[in-house]
């Protein structure tokens, strides 16, 4: 039992590292170009080399490169603070479901591109009506011609905006169980009739959007998959929604809380000094190594060449609550100044208040805590499903509350 | 990366798991809590003879010359059956403390017999309620004697020979010494406990004949040192009941019907297990790093034994008491297992000090290594 890499790992990092050292952009490379446009100008140079979607066949841009190389990268690459993330669900989750689905000139066409950064990709699955449940999704596309139409209504979009195409999940036949009725197509971005409205978060952020479908025509060869087997495709994607595995994660941890019960006083005295603090400190202690060392299972098991188990699934379902709960206890240690949220005036520039008020995103993005239980408890645990009362009913006769658009 | 256990010792885990489920089945358990003995001593003597408890010794003392690594494979499975015997008292902590703080003769003295099982040792620290500090001591040795009064000792009516920390003027203020269970002035009292599968006693000692073990003034740094050793160890045993406590609340979940369904596919259910699951994982997870840390003796063995002790504490406990939530009413009966674990896992929790007194110390480690 050891923390080290293997001789083949190590030589690998060490390549990594220094190419990493001599092309990392300068400040000045990315002097007057907007997020997206440095995080192409990263991407591209990455891609250019040899360095991007490293785990792809070289035919598609990649390097043909092992999972725990592309760890290894990832640990390397996280060094730096670089531009980055508007390609992870192009490349996270389009890129595998076009490898499983598209056809060879598709994949031809597309891959390169989404390796390379000079396309960025949405997801268009969540729906008003469909989150959690996401297969009750409504927006309707009827066949005319070689052409599908599409209309309604997508939610929670990231990125739709500056995105030139978009993965999609609609309803085809509204009159079978609905996990039977839905396709999968993939969209261009550009196309007449879609139109895109941010979201205003509680953070006063506005990552992701509303996405709006109206009399929007969709070529036939943009679909992934047969006609009604769009749940299964959906499936390919959602596998693909990964754990970063050694990323950084959020930014509230142990670290700064404990930083800041060294600074304020209870008492007259530090903070730190409190047993109540220090109990409370010392539990998230054990959640953040307990993480942290659970992800060094898992990357034992990919350098083994092993599957890695489902351990890593838990990292959101502990990780998101505890920053929530730590930067609550951050701005209570405050008191009265906690109420505070300005970049000059708060502790850490804000970074305790703006944590409280952004996680609760994250406790539902990508699978809401209840759904992550869900799962732990039934891929994990083996336990059954809940009983459903819209199994086998067609989906237009499945009772609807409120949120019918 | 390597950060799992090798070939050799999952093997040794098989052939661990299969020797307990043969000779540790609930009725060896269940045969201890409802008689008049403190252990099961057929059990006992099959894990001598195993090997176990020479585990770590050295060959030239009679032992395995074995890793750590070994020892928590072992430690694991002993936790999942809540074995009735001995082990952690004279393997976790007496035998450590020789190995730790023996001189040669203490070594060859006492460690060939806890290795063959012909003596078993333990540890016997508090003096009464509450935390026990150098100040708190009043055990003394005055002239080669030692005078005082133990409590709660773990497996003190099976001890023959005990690890005794004691007061010392000067130096850190303690003192460890060993001493012979086999004079007149040592008194062992058996007390009943929340888990009777392992016997406890109130030991009294009277001008008991005793020799130092390690220098004496440096006898708190010592014991800390045995209780960050033994820590991650209870750890294993703890992470091993957590997990058989979830896998019975499991099984029961999915054979149990209500409302014409198992009651394992209600969501309150499931994600009670789901929590137990996270829970154990965590925990497990940081044993890995404890296990890492005890065996290299790493800088970092302070820390990483109270992350692994705090994490295990708390799962064995969430898991041990949402079982016996999970079984409904026949949890709670006498007849049914859940109580094994519900018992064991306070025990163990408050054997080696409890979840609020690792907690500092974890806390306390975070600051030292942010000095250094």
């Amino acid at each position: 039992m050891d923390f080290n890499d293997t001789p083949e790992e190590a030589k690998f990092r060490e390549e990594a590292r220094r190419w990493l050292e001599q092309n990392v952009p300068t400040p000045q490379e990315l002097e007057g170009l907007n997020y997206i446009e440095q995080a192409k100008l990263w991407q591209k140079r990455k891609y250019d080399a040899g360095w991007a979607c490293i785990t792809w066949p070289k035919e598609y841009g990649g390097r043909g490169a092992s999972a725990i190389e592309q760890v290894i990268w990832n640990q390397e690459e996280s060094k730096y603070d670089l531009p980055g993330g508007v390609f992870s669900i192009g490349q996270g989750m389009a890129a595998p479901t076009l490898m499983a689905y598209a056809d060879e000139a598709t994949k031809a066409r597309f891959l390169p591109k989404l390796a390379s950064g000079e396309e960025i990709w949405c997801q268009l699955f969540s729906e008003p009506a469909g989150g959690s449940d996401l297969a009750a999704l409504r927006t309707r596309a009827v066949k005319e011609g070689d052409e599908w139409v599409v209309n309604g209504q997508k939610i929670w979009t990231s990125g739709a905006h500056y995105s030139d195409y978009g993965i999609l999940v609609v309803r085809t036949d509204p009159t079978v169980p609905k996990h039977k009725g839905l396709t999968y197509f993939y969209v261009d971005m550009k196309s007449p009739g879609i139109e895109t409205k941010p979201i205003k978060q509680i953070s006063g952020d506005a990552n992701f959007n509303e996405v709006y479908f109206t009399d929007v025509r969709i070529p036939d060869r943009q679909r992934l998959g047969e006609v009604g087997q769009g749940w299964q495709v959906a499936l390919t994607t959602l596998m693909n929604e990964r754990a970063s595995i050694g990323a950084g994660g959020v930014a509230v941890g142990f670290d700064s809380v404990f930083r800041l019960a060294e600074r304020v006083n209870i008492d007259g005295h530090p903070a730190i000094e409190n047993s109540a603090v220090r109990a409370k400190l010392a539990d998230w202690y054990c959640q953040e190594a307990g993480l942290k060392f659970t992800a060094y299972r898992t990357l034992s098991a990919l350098s083994r060449g092993d599957t890695p188990g489902p351990e890593n699934s838990i990292g959101k379902l502990v990780g998101a609550p505890k920053a929530q709960d730590m930067a609550s206890f951050a701005i209570d240690l405050l008191e009265q100044s906690g109420a505070i949220w300005d970049e000059e005036l708060s502790a850490e520039a804000g970074l305790f208040q703006g944590t409280y008020m952004s996680i609760p995103g994250l406790r539902i993005a990508g699978g809401t805590d209840e759904i992550m239980a869900n799962i732990i408890a039934e891929r994990v645990l083996g336990l059954p499903q809940e009983p459903r009362v819209d199994k086998g009913v067609p989906f237009n006769e499945v009772p609807t509350g409120a949120g019918k658009p | 990366m390597n950060f799992e256990f090798s070939e050799d010792q999952n093997m040794l885990r098989d052939q661990a798991r299969r020797f307990l489920d043969e000779n540790c089945k609930p009725a060896v358990v269940r045969n201890v809590l409802e008689g008049d003995t403190d252990h099961d001593p057929e059990l006992w003597r099959k894990i001598v003879e195993m090997g176990w408890t020479a585990t770590v010794i050295p060959e030239d003392l009679g032992g395995l010359g074995l890793s750590y690594l070994e020892l928590c494979v072992i430690a694991e499975e002993l936790g999942r059956v809540c074995a009735p015997v001995p082990f952690s008292s004279s393997v976790y902590l007496a035998t450590e403390a020789l190995l730790l703080a023996g001189s040669a003769e203490q070594k060859e003295m006492w460690l060939p017999k806890l290795a063959a099982g012909e003596a078993v040792g333990a540890f016997a620290m508090a003096e009464g309620p509450g935390r026990t500090t150098p100040g708190s001591l009043q055990t003394t040795v005055s002239g080669g004697k030692l005078s005082g009064g133990k409590t709660a000792v773990a497996d003190a009516g099976l001890a023959n020979v005990m690890v005794v920390l004691a007061r010392h003027e000067g130096g850190d203020g303690a003192a460890l010494y060993l001493v012979s269970t086999d004079q007149p002035g040592v008194i062992v009292t058996p007390v009943p406990t929340l888990d009777p599968t392992r016997g406890h006693g109130n030991v009294t000692f009277e001008q008991a004949a005793a020799e130092p073990l390690g220098d004496p003034g440096q006898g708190w740094a010592l014991t800390e040192k045995l209780l960050n050793r033994a820590a991650v160890l209870f750890a294993w045993e703890q992470v091993g009941g957590a997990e058989a406590a979830l896998a019975q609340a499991r099984e029961y979940a999915l054979g149990r019907y209500a409302f014409g369904r198992p009651i394992a596919s209600y969501q309150a259910i499931k994600h009670k297990l789901a929590n137990m699951y996270v829970k154990n994982t965590l925990a497990r997870s940081n044993c890995y790093y404890g296990a890492w840390a005890l065996n290299t003796d790493a800088a970092e063995l302070p820390l990483a034994a109270a992350t692994a002790r705090v994490s295990a504490i708390q799962a064995y406990y969430f898991a041990s008491k949402e079982n016996i939530q999970t079984h409904g009413g026949m949890g709670y009966t006498w007849e049914f297992d859940c109580q094994f674990y519900y018992r064991r896992s306070k025990l163990l929790a408050v054997n080696i000090g409890s979840e609020g007194l690792w907690q500092d110390k974890l806390i306390t480690a975070v600051e030292h290594s942010n000095a250094a």
